[in-house]
């Protein structure tokens, strides 16, 4: 903060404010996502493939957990506390809240280049040889170099690009997919996916995958210097007393 | 102009216009009856985004329909709390003294027994039961499209909503005209050419294949047509969002 109030970097930002701004929305909503959505999973943890599927039905797969309604054969006697109620009416507004966070940041990205300059990877950047470096950089735990402070590298740029444009838009689509409304105006949503529990257990599998970003995500944050970097993504500044002088 | 202070005008321009877009699309969804009946409190919002939004793409549409083929073998019919004496004496009768009411805002009201309702011509539809907690069964579903005993009762043109009781205390449910004219919302007397089963709600369900299961009531016994939703329960529409569910469930 005081790096900001002295003026004392007259850099531009190391991420623009509404990267900083839109990222901690999402960073809120997906924890709240991902929160009540583990919650309705609970009274029904059992997934499924093709249009329908249920208590009297085989499964694709099961989470060996208690479920919180009594008619599920999860193999244990307790039954745990039914929360769906506010965990549906938290997952919906934090969905919206998402998306529409997700439709500015697109509009926002695609206006000032943000997408262009700093995901795509660069021409350079553009072969097997960056992404095995990084990789070999990676599993030799060696922290990044001083250049990565101001630019991501290509697994990074990668990553991020798969995010934003891979797994967000499956997450919407499949979400989507298991509203009957939504599905009587537009219904191949659901039907090009095979089926409303195709759809379900696609939601969960994308799910797992953003759960596993966001671990080596905040696993390569610590990497590099977990206060710097989160100096970075909140005042927008690099610059701290305590990591790189 | 320096660059700070573009953005800044910038910035406050689009806060500004936003704020004015919310405030007239406030006025407009209300006026277009797109605001539910549980707007208020901290999940306001997002049921509000929901309903409205999905209102405007689905005035016409249709839930899926399935072939026969599809018909799931083994359907689930979900736990249901006990139905009391009272019902188990229609039950032991074959429900030949079933009736549901029709009252409110209806020029005739009445009361329909089982076989009053077959009168009517039978719509039969293979739809998908969805459930809040994940699952789901295909089946098909015979009875008479509610449309028809509004029409043939009467319902004012100014009613809003049509709501609907059970034989269960806590479960009662409303919807608005856009799903109670709606060709598919059917009160189901028949289930996979048969008589539809207590398990699933027999003698006489309200299935809303457009929404969640939770607004297929079944052990149908009054419908009230309405234009205001203020004298029912706490006044959000339904039971439901009294537990913290949404009274819209079309997702």
């Amino acid at each position: 903060m005081s790096d900001a109030v002295s003026g004392r970097s007259s850099a531009p930002p190391r991420h623009a404010a509404f990267v900083r701004a839109t990222h901690w929305i999402t960073a809120l909503c997906f924890f709240a996502l991902l929160l009540s959505g583990l919650e309705i999973v609970v009274s029904h943890p059992r997934f499924y493939w093709g249009e329908t599927g249920n208590s009297g039905t085989s499964t694709l797969f099961k989470i060996p957990i208690p479920s919180s309604r009594s008619t599920v054969p999860s193999g244990y006697s307790y039954v745990m506390p039914d929360q769906n109620g506010w965990s549906r009416s938290l997952h919906f507004q934090a969905a919206w809240a998402v998306v529409l966070t997700g439709l500015a940041y697109l509009i926002w990205g695609l206006w000032t280049g943000h997408f262009r300059s700093n995901l795509v990877p660069s021409r350079a950047h553009r072969s097997w040889r960056s992404v095995v470096e990084v990789m070999a950089g990676h599993l030799r735990l060696k922290r990044p170099a001083a250049v990565e402070d101001l630019s991501y590298n290509v697994l990074q740029r990668s990553a991020y690009l798969a995010v934003v444009f891979v797994l967000f838009p499956l997450m919407i689509w499949t979400g989507l997919a298991l509203s009957p409304a939504w599905n009587s105006a537009f219904p191949a949503t659901v039907n090009l996916l095979g089926g409303r529990q195709s759809a379900r257990t696609l939601h969960f599998i994308v799910t797992i995958s953003l759960v596993l970003f966001l671990l080596i995500h905040i696993a390569m944050v610590a990497l590099a210097g977990f206060r710097s970097r989160m100096r970075g993504m909140v005042t927008g500044s690099i610059h701290g007393q305590e990591e790189r002088p | 102009m320096s660059k700070v202070s573009r953005r800044a005008f910038v910035t406050g321009g689009i806060a500004a216009a936003g704020l004015a877009g919310l405030a007239a699309a406030g006025v407009l969804a209300k006026r277009h009856g797109l605001v539910p009946p549980d707007n208020g409190g901290i999940w306001g919002p997002g049921t509000t985004l929901t309903y409205a939004a999905q209102r405007l793409i689905t005035t016409r549409s249709m839930a899926r329909e399935f072939p026969r083929s599809m018909i799931s073998p083994k359907p689930f019919a979900n736990s249901v709390d006990p139905l009391g004496d009272d019902f188990k004496h229609h039950q032991d009768s074959g429900f030949a003294d079933w009736h549901v009411t029709v009252d409110g805002m209806v020029a005739q009201p009445a009361s329909l027994s089982l076989a009053d309702l077959k009168k009517f011509p039978p719509s039969s539809q293979i739809t998908e039961v969805v459930c809040e907690e994940g699952w789901s069964y295909v089946a098909e579903w015979i009875g008479t499209p509610l449309h028809e005993v509004l029409k043939a009762c009467g319902a004012s043109p100014q009613a809003r909503y049509v709501f609907y009781f059970s034989v269960q205390k806590d479960w009662w449910e409303s919807i608005d005209m856009a799903d109670a004219l709606h060709p598919q919302t059917l009160l189901t007397y028949g289930m996979n050419d048969g008589e539809l089963p207590v398990g699933f709600g027999g003698p006489l369900r309200l299935r809303v294949p457009r929404q969640l299961g939770y607004k297929s009531v079944k052990y149908v016994t009054r419908l009230t047509v309405t234009d205001s939703v203020k004298s029912f329960g706490k006044g959000l529409g339904s039971a439901e969002p009294e537990f913290g569910y949404s009274w819209y469930a079309g997702i």
